[in-house]
């Protein structure tokens, strides 16, 4: 038998036929079948723009980003089962990953693929803006974009301190210090002097911006617990719903740019 | 000899305005630069410039930082993409000027085509791709991982992760409070209101860069001038003290950098008027007071009145857009202000209200 005709027999048993409800997409009606009838592949319209699917317009680096996000996800998930979030175990179960999982690679591919997305994110703004694509009717979706843009930096910046080695915590000292000059918020931020009743201090730095940040008064083993649950649970699920809205309005916007 | 020049020239008080020229030049003659032959000179003078930099040890053992790596990848995109789109602009821009139509606005270009096969493949190639590239880079280069957290000893230069070094570098011309929450609060809030400010509808779905001079030129000096450029001179060039070191010099711990920096109020007290500071913290800071307030509320109205370019801005975008622009561009440019400041005047603060934590 041919190869071609294996595949029509494949295609013709009842479990394929539960699964793909559609011929093969060699037509108009079932192109447009595989893309509205799978809810992954239904993200996209079922006809677009030419030059939405160029290279050299679209640069790719908005898809790159929601790919490494995947990626992401997928390799710190694996990497959960590894590491124990408390200043005892973190390091040696870091250390233990590197020395007991042969030919390991999910912490490289996590940690670079963490930058990676960092710069995918910011080239794919750069292009956006250079394209004029928030311009209307995307001005909302140009929003909702720049704090997925902030989000992917806290993730990222989260995810640098749990490894708890040296690297970590000072960079995450350094960060974090910001906060304490929050104007109002932070105990040396202008305006925290104001908040105090004759010798009650309202703003120290017991209970300023920094403190609720880092759960202590400096990175210590709470800001470990908060920074993880930060960025394996609670920004990933921002990210994404915020996601979801992103390519919902790319798609009633009519497309990535171009006015509609 | 050479490496000494280059180790000078990188100074920020030298490479800023260098930098600040360059990015002029580049949009001045943005056609001549958007070409192939450009490209091509550009690589073929690169090329054996960088190898000469790696030649240096000091250079190589800043580069060979594993976390360094992604800088690098970083610069070569900027580059890359930033020559492409002025490419692709200059491209659309000679159309124009002819009355043709931009290239991806053409009707062929709005056509419509399917997604199946036609972007569904190039997705799958692009994924296979940037798997390939990870896989890649995760093989040949270890994750870092330094001595496990000791909390009673800190690096010196303790560093951001490299995507906030810009922000750190700040740190040399303001307070935290300024430049580690006023500010990218407001570049975050200033990214939100960029399509409700610029109301020019030209440049929708193609690349230009005559039809929206201003826009562009504002955003691109904020990323690639204040935001890359400061990024690499926090990664490359700040060394132990956040002191300045060229490319190929040593971080000696030891460097002695003189630092006399005044306040506004003590030149204006102590040297011009020689009566020594006022007790009255108000009355010490007054002037430094007055000319930041006046930097925001008065330029905007006078420029709005006495300037071409700011009649026909407030004219554009109404009365409300003019000044919410012109309060993001004024905070954009107090940045390189309060550099050329301290370069030229040594001035450390223009409001100094330590009392306050309100410096300035």
């Amino acid at each position: 038998m041919s190869g071609k005709g294996i595949a029509q027999k494949v295609r013709d048993t009842q479990v394929w036929k539960s699964i793909f409800r559609h011929g093969p997409p060699d037509n108009a009606r079932n192109r447009a079948a595989v893309v509205a009838g799978n809810v992954f592949l239904h993200l996209h319209p079922i006809k677009l723009k030419k030059s939405g699917v160029q290279l050299g317009y679209t640069w790719c680096m908005g898809g790159l980003t929601f790919f490494i996000f995947l990626a992401l996800t997928v390799t710190g998930l694996l990497l959960m089962f590894y590491y124990r979030p408390t200043a005892e175990y973190a390091y040696n179960d870091i250390i233990a990953l590197r020395e007991h999982v042969p030919l390991g690679i999910m912490r490289e591919i996590h940690r670079w693929g963490a930058h990676a997305m960092v710069i995918t994110v910011w080239i794919h703004m750069f292009r956006v803006f250079m394209t004029g694509s928030y311009k209307p009717p995307r001005e909302f979706n140009w929003g909702v974009g720049v704090i997925l843009l902030v989000l992917t930096l806290l993730l990222s910046f989260t995810g640098y301190l749990l490894p708890w080695d040296q690297l970590a915590i000072w960079a995450i000292t350094v960060g974090s210090g910001m906060a304490k000059a929050t104007p109002f918020m932070g105990n040396a931020g202008p305006g925290a002097m104001l908040a105090r009743i004759g010798d009650f201090v309202m703003v120290s730095d017991k209970n300023d911006v920094r403190f609720q940040l880092l759960g202590g008064r400096f990175v210590g083993e709470p800001a470990l617990l908060r920074f993880y649950i930060l960025h394996c649970v609670f920004i990933p699920l921002v990210v994404g719903v915020l996601i979801a809205v992103h390519f919902w309005r790319v798609r009633k916007d009519g497309g990535i740019s171009a006015p509609l | 000899m050479l490496r000494e020049l280059i180790n000078k020239l990188s100074d920020p008080i030298i490479s800023f305005p260098m930098m600040t020229f360059a990015f002029y030049l580049m949009l001045k003659h943005y056609k001549t630069v958007g070409t192939k032959k450009f490209a091509y000179w550009t690589i073929a003078i690169l090329i054996p410039v960088i190898v000469w930099f790696l030649a240096d040890p000091n250079f190589f053992s800043i580069i060979k930082t594993p976390d360094n790596i992604p800088i690098i990848i970083l610069l070569v995109l900027v580059g890359f993409f930033t020559w492409f789109w002025l490419y692709k602009a200059a491209l659309n821009d000679t159309r124009i000027e002819e009355g043709l139509c931009p290239i991806e606005a053409t009707p062929e270009e709005r056509e419509k085509v399917w997604v199946w096969p036609n972007l569904v493949y190039t997705e799958l190639f692009a994924i296979i791709a940037c798997t390939a590239f990870l896989i890649v880079w995760a093989i040949i280069f270890k994750a870092p991982l330094e001595e496990s957290a000791n909390p009673t000893w800190a690096p010196n230069p303790a560093k951001a992760p490299w995507y906030f070094l810009g922000l750190q570098e700040m740190l040399v011309y303001f307070d935290p409070w300024m430049a580690g929450v006023v500010l990218p609060g407001l570049i975050v809030a200033g990214l939100i209101a960029v399509p409700y400010i610029d109301t020019n509808p030209k440049g929708n779905g193609y690349f230009t860069f005559k039809e929206r001079k201003m826009a562009i030129s504002a955003f691109l000096f904020g990323w690639l001038v204040l935001w890359v450029y400061l990024i690499i001179v926090g990664v490359f060039l700040r060394g132990p003290n956040w002191t300045f070191y060229g490319p190929f010099e040593y971080w000696d711990f030891h460097k002695v950098v003189a630092s006399f920096n005044i306040n506004l109020s003590e030149i204006i007290w102590i040297k011009m008027l020689g009566t020594g500071l006022p007790k009255n913290l108000v009355v010490r800071e007054i002037f430094g007071i007055i000319l930041s307030l006046s930097y925001i509320i008065v330029i905007p109205p006078w420029a709005a009145k006495a300037t071409k370019a700011g009649r026909k801005l407030i004219q554009d975008l109404g009365v409300t857009r003019y000044y919410i622009f012109m309060f993001l561009v004024l905070m954009m440019t107090s940045l390189p202000i309060k550099m050329i400041l301290r370069w030229l005047f040594s001035l450390k603060y223009i409001v100094a209200l330590p009392e306050w934590e309100l410096n300035l």
